[in-house]
């Protein structure tokens, strides 16, 4: 009976993890049950916000001190950061924009942090929640699909800005009904130009979902593992390979979640650059 | 993984960063960090032209230090010339000096000689005078003989 209790709870274990701390916007509660769009996940929304906040407060108290003597510590770090987003953008996008560098150094650092967010054991921030009252919270925003489009659809305007800036209309009109096909082939382009629009942002988006959520995810198996620890012999064994378990997938996890934060930067760069691309010689 | 308005709140939260890191973030540090480049560029230049205003330096004072020593090679010689025509004329002088010392002495040697025969001619006259007195036993005028006694006196 033991058995069949714990294997109902592993179950709501995960899914307890992985369920959002959903406000209903039009009844203005609390609501793990709602759905529709006119719902907000607070602690997606939260943590994203926070941690951007930290980004942007960080970066703007080494920026009003900034000088061009010896850089201290924090300084130095920042202008790593900075040089590393710099050399990356100047490489990629070779047009003349102001926004593009910044927009890159927002996006690295940003989702970075909400990435390293998984890296927080699974149970410390839901189990002081759930301590406070709060029945559910899911710490990474980055596994939460529409923390990833939010940011995705944006780059995905920006890039019909930079298409609209750098082309015109009339340019950019003219490159979607004449490319990759000569312009008799006008309607295969559009379609395929739509197709591959589309699929930016749906790229970029899931790509850093699917990695996070899958990561988290096995973060939290890991936990379940962990959880077994006081449950006879074979159950500390299971723990004790749990630890190294948790430990090797955090390790692992300290480049995935680099990686991902500088492949959603880059990704954005390239799509705007591509965006920012005359097709004059054409 | 529904779609709800949690994007909405994302993006807007995302332009608001975007913004203020394009603004207020992104500006001063990259100023700063050009304004090193330029000081570090400009500090590495001076460096550069200290390194080669301090190999200028050194070559001129090698120069320097080369003519001086011709110069003091060149006063050293004509210093030994110099010495060289001072002994020289000294011994000129010295070899005059004491020709002239050996002349003069001939010459108060010879003074000397024929004053003692002036001196001996006189005595031997006188004597001459005195003997002949002796012999004729009567006083001879000295007066009335004195050619016979300058003839005598003459061939001493």
């Amino acid at each position: 009976m033991a058995a069949e209790e714990g294997h109902h709870d592993s179950g709501s274990y995960v899914l307890h993890h992985l369920t959002n701390l959903k406000l209903d916007l039009q009844t203005m509660s609390i609501n793990p049950e709602a759905t529709g769009f006119w719902v907000l996940n607070l602690d997606s929304a939260i943590f994203s916000f926070v941690l951007g906040l930290a980004f942007v407060l960080l970066f703007h108290k080494v920026a009003k001190h900034a000088s061009s003597d010896t850089p201290s510590g924090l300084q130095n770090f920042v202008e790593m950061i900075v040089e590393f987003v710099q050399n990356q953008v100047k490489e990629i996008f070779p047009h003349a924009n102001s926004l593009v560098a910044p927009l890159a150094l927002t996006i690295f650092v940003w989702v970075f942090l909400m990435n390293f967010m998984d890296l927080v054991p699974v149970d410390w921030l839901p189990g002081a929640a759930g301590a406070l009252g709060v029945p559910y919270l899911k710490v990474v925003p980055s596994t939460d699909v529409n923390i990833t489009f939010g940011m995705s659809l944006s780059v995905f305007v920006l890039m019909y800005i930079f298409n609209f800036k750098f082309k015109g209309v009339g340019g950019f009109t003219k490159e979607v009904l004449t490319h990759p096909f000569p312009w008799f082939l006008a309607p295969i382009n559009l379609v395929l130009r739509i197709v591959e629009d589309v699929a930016k942002p749906v790229s970029l988006a899931l790509r850093l979902f699917g990695n996070l959520f899958a990561g988290e995810l096995i973060f939290i198996l890991i936990a379940l593992m962990l959880a077994q620890a006081f449950n006879g012999i074979a159950g500390a064994v299971l723990a004790g390979a749990g630890v190294l378990l948790h430990i090797g997938w955090a390790i692992f996890h300290i480049l995935v979640i680099t990686l991902q934060a500088f492949v959603f930067m880059v990704l954005t760069v390239v799509y705007l650059g591509a965006a920012a691309e005359t097709h004059a010689d054409h | 993984m529904n779609i709800n308005a949690t994007l909405l709140f994302q993006s807007i939260a995302f332009l608001l960063f975007v913004a203020f890191t394009w603004k207020y973030v992104w500006p001063p540090i990259l100023k700063a960090m050009n304004e090193r480049q330029l000081r570090i560029a400009d500090g590495l230049a001076a460096a550069e032209k200290g390194a080669r205003s301090l190999q200028d330096a050194s070559a001129k004072s090698e120069e320097a230090l080369k003519e001086a020593r011709v110069q003091a090679q060149d006063i050293l010689a004509a210093a030994n010339k110099q010495a060289t025509q001072m002994v020289e004329q000294a011994k000129t002088h010295a070899q005059q000096e004491g020709d002239r010392i050996i002349a003069k002495a001939h010459e108060e040697v010879s003074n000397e000689v024929e004053r003692a025969r002036q001196e001996l001619r006189k005595q031997v006259g006188e004597l001459a005078v005195i003997g002949a007195a002796k012999i004729l036993k009567r006083e001879i005028d000295a007066k009335a003989h004195a050619d016979v006694l300058d003839e005598l006196a003459a061939r001493v």
